[in-house]
């Protein structure tokens, strides 16, 4: 198992796990901060590093629209985009799940314009979470590369074949520069393997249409049949991070528990800010207070059972959302904790942070305020605020 | 393949597109999509913007294609095709197909000429290899008779009905066939299923050719131009006739009236039988068909010029 | 057709039954009926190029009668034979007389 150890940022570690995927389309349009993405990917195109054939479409909705076409096709597709191009291909999304293609996508989150932010928050991925793909969130550059590889076959896999998007912070993760382990090239091929077609539009033998008008009678089974598929994700996720650890000896499983076990009070956080705070956990620890910390990887679907069972012991956890769920209600992940920890009655305190939107950075101290007031709930049971934004000037 | 055009051998030709689909009675766009099916000696694999046709082919698990088609949304059918062609390409090179597969996209106007257009123009600038078949009945049909940007001048639809105060849709129609033309695709033609010959020879040229092609046929729709049911070979004759939908070809920037007319008729004639322009004949309104019919005439007089067939 | 449950639904809505669509009968929309008078075609096929619906049915270039399975009674090709001397190979009847 032989390793490469490199300097690079989230795009440059993501372009090169596509690189190595070697797919065969792609359809991409450029939007700040995703487009390094396919900015060096193309380079390998032009340098025949790969044997993808790009479209160069004129807009991200298009860009989806010809991911669907090629796709249904017959063959490995996948592309790149970020906010306002996510939200522009909204409608493709729901075809494409509806449809059962196994397009992989690397979303670079950025926040949701109005007003116009380019920098990094988790508002489109979240957006997005209920068009029914899989959602993988990675804190880091290693986990963007790790999780860009597994996709693929967790996608294609025959008893899933549903499209998968692969998040990571935007300018944050995406254009810092971390330090990272590549698998190499021939590892990378045998794991993903040969695609395989289902009803591909090119095999003329069996003619096939895709997208039929269903009416009511219908429409129903086919989204139940949705819903069972995805039931089934967590196990494939969890098979392929198995295979995955063979070729790269780094674990993954349905979400990060860190010093969890023993923990009174707790944070749940997704992707880079998940790093930041568990160095302030440790520090924590050494004071001697027992906090812990969850980190999400699957997302959607979201693994209730598990991640209810992993924080029921605790006291008092903050969920901190990189989004606000612009309806006025508490933020998209908070929502999701609080509804797996709803069997478990005498389950921890729950309170809601609204951090870091449109790339405002998220420091340790944050989190020691957080984990401060998570003591005092602990202690006293009393709650002053569920939903609180922070580092926000009054 | 040197066998004949005429209606009886291609009569031998199974057509890909079955009975059993749901258009009205009457209906203009199943008789184009047999015609160009049939005009195609190669496999076809399709996409289909939505619309009257897709939705009237494919319902629930009954399909009267029996070619490979892809519907995915209203405006993107172009968007759609480049991706299986795409895909094809891809295939090919790496030797894992190694058919000759043609590629054409059926649209209605309203997925043609409004919102699928920017799809449509992106995939012809692209130069995929397909052929973009655009079936203009001139309204938002399917959705229940919305003007869209190919409704004629003055016509009546339900979001610009002739009213009191205002008479039909007071715009021109936009000239997609020109703009096509623009994108200096290497083909770009008009016809009609009234002229099926002129139409079948436009899909077997279009096929030979390599590279974005772009084919806009007038489809007559009984419900929407409150017409007769049997009206579609009529009207769309007339259409022709009165050269309100000239059938001319541009092949590498060379324009070339296919069909012209022994006596061009006036355009009253192909617009009394149409229940959307009676408004027209009000005398107050003598004044649209005066401006109708100089379009017409301009339009056909630039036509004839840039044909050199003056 | 018995309705599927969704364990039995094609991933996708994908439909894998090439012009499955012959199963749905269209010949009960009409209200009038084509009646064909051989002796007066031509077998110029006009009707079949026009057919919206495939329901003339045709046999080695010939024309050979209707397909009363699925034709709507829409006309056309009763208004576009040319018939022979004035009189038409096909006409309209209503349907059910």
């Amino acid at each position: 198992m032989t390793a490469k150890v490199v300097a690079a940022t989230g795009n440059e570690a993501v372009a090169n796990a596509l690189r190595q995927v070697n797919p065969d389309v792609s359809a991409a349009y450029p939007i700040t901060p995703a487009t390094d993405i396919m900015q060096r990917f193309t380079s390998f195109v032009s340098d025949g590093k790969v044997k993808t054939e790009m479209i160069l479409v004129e807009s991200e909705h298009s860009a989806m629209s010809g991911c669907i076409g090629a796709s249904a096709a017959g063959g490995r597709v996948m592309t790149a985009t970020s906010s306002q191009g996510l939200a522009l291909m909204w409608e493709e999304l729901f075809i494409a799940s509806g449809t059962r293609l196994p397009i992989v996508m690397a979303l670079v989150n950025r926040a949701l314009s109005a007003p116009l932010n380019i920098h990094g928050d988790h508002s489109d991925g979240m957006g997005a979470r209920d068009c029914g793909w899989i959602q993988l969130w990675s804190e880091n550059a290693q986990e963007a590369y790790d999780n860009t590889i597994q996709a693929f076959r967790i996608a294609e896999h025959m008893d899933i074949r549903l499209p998968v998007m692969v998040c990571l912070d935007g300018f944050i993760i995406s254009h810092s520069i971390e330090r990272i382990e590549y698998i190499d090239d021939d590892a990378v091929s045998k794991l993903v393997g040969e695609y395989k077609q289902l009803n591909p539009l090119l095999d003329l033998e069996h003619p096939v249409s895709y997208g039929p008008l269903i009416l009511p009678d219908y429409y129903m089974e086919y989204r139940k049949a949705h819903a069972e598929v995805m039931s089934k994700v967590p196990g494939i996720v969890l098979d392929v991070a198995k295979d995955f650890e063979k070729i790269s000896g780094r674990k993954y499983g349905l979400f990060e528990e860190y010093r969890l076990d023993d923990a009174e009070i707790g944070l749940v956080i997704l992707n880079s800010a998940a790093g930041t705070s568990k160095d302030v956990i440790d520090s924590f620890r050494e004071k001697g207070i027992k906090a812990g910390l969850l980190k999400p990887r699957l997302f959607r679907p979201f693994p209730y059972d598990e991640i209810g069972n992993a924080l029921k012991h605790l006291k008092a956890i903050c969920v901190l959302d990189r989004a606000d769920a612009f309806g006025g209600s508490y933020g998209p992940l908070f929502i999701d904790i609080a509804a797996s920890l709803y069997p478990h009655k005498n389950g921890p305190a729950l309170i809601n942070k609204i951090y870091g939107l449109g790339g405002r950075d998220y420091m340790p101290s944050h989190a020691e305020l957080v984990l401060n007031e998570l003591v005092e709930i602990a202690k006293t049971g009393k709650v002053k605020m569920i939903k609180e934004y922070i580092a926000v000037r009054e | 393949m040197a066998t004949p055009l005429t209606l009886k051998e291609l009569s031998k030709k199974e057509i890909l597109l079955t009975s059993g689909h749901r258009m009205c009675s009457g209906c203009g766009a199943p008789i184009i999509v047999k015609m160009v099916l049939l005009a195609s000696d190669y496999p076809i694999v399709a996409a289909n913007a939505t619309g009257c046709l897709e939705v009237s082919t494919c319902i629930s698990d009954y399909t009267a294609w029996k070619i490979p088609w892809i519907h995915n949304a209203f405006e993107n059918a172009a968007a759609t095709l480049s991706g299986v062609e795409t895909m094809y390409r891809s295939l090919k090179k790496q030797g894992k197909i190694d058919k000759d597969i043609k590629f054409i996209a059926f649209g209605g106007d309203g997925g043609t000429y409004d919102i699928g257009l920017q799809s449509l123009s992106g995939a012809m600038e692209r130069g995929h290899d397909m052929l973009y078949v655009c079936y203009d009945n001139g309204a938002y049909m399917n959705t229940g008779i919305q003007r869209s940007s190919a409704t004629p001048y003055g016509a009546d639809t339900t979001t610009c009905p002739a009213g009191s105060v205002i008479q039909g849709k007071p715009q021109p129609r936009k000239n997609l066939t020109k703009i096509m033309a623009a994108h200096d695709i290497p083909y770009t033609a008009q016809a009609s299923p009234s002229h099926w010959m002129d139409l079948v020879k436009k899909v077997k040229k279009a096929l030979e050719i390599k590279g974005p092609k772009f084919m806009n046929i007038l489809s007559p729709c009984n419900r929407g131009w409150r017409s007769k049911t049997d009206d579609a070979i009529q009207l769309s004759k007339l259409a022709v006739e009165t050269c309100y939908w000239p059938l001319y070809e541009i092949e590498n920037g060379v324009s070339k009236v296919t069909f012209k007319p022994k006596e061009k008729k006036p355009l009253v004639d192909f617009l009394k039988p149409q229940g959307r322009f009676k408004h027209l004949f009000a005398p107050e309104n003598e004044n649209m068909l005066k401006n109708f019919q100089e379009m017409v005439d301009k339009e056909w007089g630039s036509l004839l010029k840039a044909s050199g067939t003056e | 057709m018995k309705l599927k449950g969704w364990k039995n639904v094609n991933p996708g809505a994908v439909v894998t039954e090439a012009g499955s669509a012959l199963e749905f009968k269209t010949g009960s929309w009409r209200a009038y009926r084509p009646k064909w008078i051989e002796e007066n075609c031509i077998q110029c096929l006009f009707c079949w190029a026009y057919c919206p619906d495939m329901a003339v049915n045709v046999n080695d270039g010939k024309m050979t009668g209707f397909n009363y399975d699925y034709c709507k009674g829409c006309g056309i090709c009763a208004l576009e034979c040319p018939g022979k001397k004035g009189n038409k190979a096909i006409v309209m009847e209503e349907e059910g007389k």
